[in-house]
């Protein structure tokens, strides 16, 4: 077996008490406090995450609209300059190979790509850029990712970077420069909060980390990120998407565009289906539903499989998504769920199960 | 206090039974309590119940995962710690298990059934060295 990979902070993971698991072939920090005070350090103030792991990948050369435009479900064409936009990689069947973010630039585009998906999206990219002129790179081992995310996170950064950010509008990025050199900083994230995203080279995920630190963020892991997505309801690679789930079935239609011409997936994705659908589970007790518990009916038949679920820590209540036929899937419908024998009350609940409260912007 | 004072002995499941007399108190080790983080949950069986060593006993959740709590003896559940679990006006206090799982955290007393030891399970020092080698 060859070893995992380690991010540029790895080391500052381990010697600051972080307790480290293999992650989609990364070693990654799980959770230094606890992912309790860690979910709840983001809720209220800000929270900071090394993502690095993630893939980040650039398209350059005329074709590379084309290119993304075949393989990405949601529009490319009708993005701005800086605007970032999330959407499905399908096959042509309309099971999901990826979701991914693709970044628009002036002079060319970015995709962040899930870790787990990495080499499949790379040979999916290079399969299908056949005839076309189009430069597919991968930068996830020259870059490091860094989210900093939470109420505080946008007005902790602000200075850090040689633009301002604070003006940057949800789902939008900027090239900009950290301690001189190039780095790009977005309005994105994966935990229900306003944040950023920062890419920045190698060598200085370290300094932007510990600045970070300094003024004020507390060092997350990927547990606190977990709950902090499953509050927010966001779907998770390898959870509620696989390539046997469409996204249309998993709640995603918002980001399939079926009119702005071909796309792999489309002609699967218009036709109807009654496959079971994406819904948000209420527990009525403390006790999780976790990831492959049965869903059963009020009567007890078998519906359909829990695929994330926990105790939520901001919302103190046991919550869970999973896939059940669409005749039970409005909110309020009372279902169960099998834990390991002792069937447990639930209801559907709408999603997310957590939205942040409006906020005025603070001005940089 | 030590991780695994030798007043008791110990599961390679991560359960200490202390015994006095024929009555044995039952909790989870430090150890457990590191593994698990945060307790979110738990379940106990009712006073009367009787179980085998090695029965489940109950269920212990974090918000990462989900574990059973084992009978580490044989016998009937005499008294539960009524603070772990909700009650009419109270809710559970884990924290009690998370912050001091060898005391206030223990969880229930179970009577030696007729015949029934604590022989079969570890000394401290044998549960020391388990968990070194973890």
């Amino acid at each position: 077996m060859p070893s995992n990979l380690r991010t540029p902070l790895y080391d500052w993971h381990a010697g600051h008490g972080a307790r480290v698991v293999p992650f989609a072939g990364w070693d990654m920090p799980v959770q230094y406090a606890g992912i309790g005070p860690e979910h709840r350090a983001v809720r209220t103030a800000a929270g900071l995450f090394d993502i690095s792991h993630m893939a980040r990948v650039d398209f350059a050369g005329p074709d590379a609209l084309k290119l993304l435009e075949l393989v990405f479900t949601n529009s490319v064409a009708g993005m701005r300059d800086g605007q970032v936009r999330y959407g499905l990689v399908c096959r042509d069947d309309g099971g999901i190979l990826d979701d991914i973010l693709v970044y628009r630039w002036p002079y060319g585009f970015a995709a962040v790509v899930n870790a787990s998906n990495r080499e499949k999206i790379l040979a999916w990219l290079d399969r299908h850029r056949a005839g076309l002129d189009v430069q597919v790179a991968d930068r996830t081992f020259d870059t490091a990712m860094v989210a900093v995310q939470g109420p505080k996170a946008v007005e902790l950064a602000a200075g850090l970077f040689a633009d301002p950010v604070g003006h940057l509008k949800y789902y939008f990025a900027t090239p900009t420069r950290y301690k001189d050199r190039p780095c790009v900083v977005s309005r994105t994230g994966y935990t229900g909060e306003d944040g950023l995203e920062v890419i920045v080279p190698n060598e200085l995920a370290v300094p932007l980390w510990e600045d970070l630190l300094a003024r004020g963020a507390v060092p997350c892991g990927l547990g606190a990120r977990d709950t902090l997505r499953l509050e927010a309801a966001m779907p998770l690679y390898g959870h509620e998407l696989s390539e046997e789930i469409d996204p249309i079935r998993a709640g995603l239609g918002w980001a399939v565009k079926l009119d702005k011409g071909p796309f792999i997936g489309r002609e699967a994705l218009r036709q109807p289906s009654d496959k079971p659908v994406r819904v948000g589970l209420v527990l009525d007790g403390k006790r999780a539903a976790r990831e492959g518990t049965p869903i059963v009916s009020a009567e007890g038949t078998p519906l359909g499989t829990v695929t994330s679920g926990s105790f939520a820590p901001w919302l103190e209540q046991s919550i869970a998504m999973g896939y059940v036929p669409a005749a039970y899937a409005a909110p309020g419908t009372r279902l169960k769920v099998d834990a390991r024998g002792t069937l447990l009350d639930a209801a559907v609940a709408p999603l997310p199960f957590y939205k942040r409260p409006k906020q005025a912007r603070a001005p940089e | 206090m030590s991780a695994t004072p030798p007043d008791r002995r110990y599961a390679t499941s991560h359960e200490w039974a202390k015994q006095d007399g024929d009555v044995v108190t039952v909790g989870i080790t430090p150890f457990a309590v590191e593994q698990l983080t945060e307790p979110t949950y738990l379940e106990l069986p009712a006073v009367g119940r009787s179980f085998a060593a090695g029965d489940e006993l109950g269920v212990i959740e974090s918000v990462k995962s989900t574990s059973p709590v084992y009978a580490p003896v044989a016998g009937e559940v005499v008294e539960r710690n009524e603070g772990l679990v909700d009650g009419p006006g109270r809710k559970a206090d884990l924290g009690l298990v998370n912050d001091d799982p060898l005391g206030r955290g223990w969880m229930v007393r179970i009577k030696l059934a007729p015949g029934a030891s604590l022989d079969h399970l570890l000394t401290a020092d044998q549960y020391a060295a388990q968990i070194a080698g973890h």
